[in-house]
């Protein structure tokens, strides 16, 4: 790294990623901190569409199901980067169309607001799928016997479908995670200072491309390698009490 | 088609569905259409070309990596291994930037390559993204390709060296056919995603049609009807993508017990 380094321009690397202003340390954290503030919400907004669309299409009447699936599949065939595009305009475009009617002065909405529900709406369509496939994974006779006692809808999806499904639902949901983050990326074309934007701006400014790229990279492999340890242990705490079938050869 | 429309909240749906189109084609503002045709129709081209040209020479390059993780010595797999979990585990679009612009600014420092042949190509901005999509490929299915290997029954291997079979041969016509037959599922789902991710190659100069899309919003200041046709043009590339997996692998024999 260092020779593309001094490749790139004269200034050393260390100076260009130093905290303080001459370096551009504080701009590159920051946008990582919007990253993750992004992923994190439009992850948590994504996983609550996600457990009202799977037990929707699960449990829903007709109409119901035939909505969310057309939902699921609009969503998974159109580009992220056109959905985000359509939503952001219909976001912002709609709201203040609602508050001109109603005599309000239009509002402009935070940056971190609105891609937290462009890329939650994203989000929900792909959790839905897979919190379905995990709710099919349990055992209808669970199901059945927590009937049988007499257990209201909501109390038996508290007690025992999310308990059970989560161990099946780890795996997708980590791999969803790791979506998200990367997805955020797709904000810095509209022009949201996420970790890609402010390091573009940087690389910009400063003309020394490989660095910040570079730097840019690391930041995110080290979120997603951390991420990767802390999802493996919430896989093993999901699946404690389950017996080792088999030791996979993979 | 009977089945499906005989419930009656589904006539009722198709019908809204179709005032929904009907409104937008009436109601919105299409004169645009025909004057871009011409350019909407190349960046439909170059988003399918690359599409292709991408997934087909990651594919090669994703056998190579998984059968290296899979089967290869620890130099070969170690490697392999992080060259996936860094292509995973980084944005594309930061990687597409990384070498446009990284590459691009460091290439014109060397007197040779800016006389050489290649020159005129280098200069351009579709080999950049000819080169991130195929990386990007070659990493995701990189490792599923691990996965099909190590799925592909022991015993097929075997059998093949007790009929003493060369081991290219045994990779040739046991190994790689078994292995590819198990990816193909996973490997339709993710043309689609790589289709879905070619937009990207946009934010470099490359009029694909989501480049070509924005560029009518901006002559004409019309917002929401290319990003419609936009939607429109996605979905139908994701349906013959999906239609075209789902023809190959009913071609494939398969046993079912």
């Amino acid at each position: 790294m260092l020779t593309l380094v001094t490749l790139d321009g004269a200034a050393s690397a260390f100076d260009l990623l130093a905290w303080s202003p001459p370096g551009w340390g504080a701009t590159l954290v920051a946008g990582l901190w919007n990253t993750i503030l992004i992923a994190s919400g439009a992850y948590a907004l994504g996983l609550a569409i996600g457990v009202l669309g799977a037990f929707g299409k699960l449990y829903g009447g007709p109409v119901t199901k035939d909505l969310l699936g057309v939902y699921t599949t609009l969503v998974r065939a159109v580009p992220e980067l056109v959905l985000i595009l359509i939503l952001n305009y219909a976001f912002r475009g709609l709201l203040n169309q609602a508050l001109a009617k109603l005599g309000y002065p239009p509002v402009e909405l935070s940056g971190v607001a609105i891609g937290i529900a462009i890329l939650g709406v994203v989000q929900g369509a792909y959790s839905t799928e897979v919190l379905r496939g995990a709710i099919l994974s349990v055992p209808a006779g669970q199901i059945e016997a927590a009937r049988a006692m007499g257990m209201s809808p909501v109390l038996l999806a508290r007690r025992i479908t999310l308990p059970l499904m989560m161990a099946a639902a780890i795996p997708g949901l980590a791999n969803l995670w790791l979506t998200v983050t990367k997805d955020t990326a797709l904000l810095a074309v509209v022009g949201f200072i996420e970790l890609t934007k402010a390091t573009s701006l940087a690389a910009a400014t400063t003309k020394v491309f490989f660095t910040f790229y570079m730097a840019g990279g690391v930041l995110y492999l080290i979120l997603s390698l951390g991420s990767t340890l802390v999802f493996g242990r919430i896989e093993r705490w999901a699946r404690k009490g389950q017996r080792v079938i088999s030791r996979g050869e993979n | 088609m009977g089945d499906f429309l005989r419930p009656l909240h589904r006539r009722i749906m198709l019908a809204i569905a179709l005032a929904i189109v009907g409104s937008c084609v009436w109601l919105l503002n299409w004169e645009w259409l025909p004057k871009y045709m011409p350019v909407i129709l190349s960046g439909i081209w170059i988003t399918a070309w690359m599409t292709v040209v991408t997934m087909v020479l990651g594919m090669v390059c994703a056998v190579l990596l998984g059968i290296a993780q899979a089967a290869g010595p620890v130099w070969l797999a170690w490697p392999a291994k992080a060259y996936c979990t860094v292509i995973r585990g980084t944005p594309l679009l930061l990687q597409l930037w990384l070498l446009y612009f990284g590459l691009g600014s460091f290439f014109p420092l060397f007197p040779e390559i800016r006389q050489s042949f290649l020159w005129p190509i280098l200069r351009q901005a579709w080999p950049y993204a000819v080169l991130a999509l195929t990386m990007s490929v070659a990493g995701y299915e990189g490792e599923v390709m691990r996965g099909a290997f190590k799925g592909v029954p022991h015993g097929q291997l075997e059998a093949a060296k007790a009929m003493g079979m060369p081991r290219f041969t045994a990779f040739r016509r046991i190994w790689l056919p078994q292995a590819v037959h198990r990816a193909l599922p996973t490997i339709g789902g993710e043309t689609v995603l790589q289709m879905k991710s070619t937009p990207l190659i946009a934010t470099i100069s490359i009029f694909d049609i989501y480049g070509v899309a924005r560029r009518i919003t901006q002559d004409t200041l019309i917002v929401y009807e290319p990003l419609l046709m936009l939607a429109v043009v996605y979905m139908t590339m994701a349906g013959i993508i999906v239609l075209f997996f789902r023809w190959l692998e009913s071609r494939l024999p398969t046993r079912t017990a």
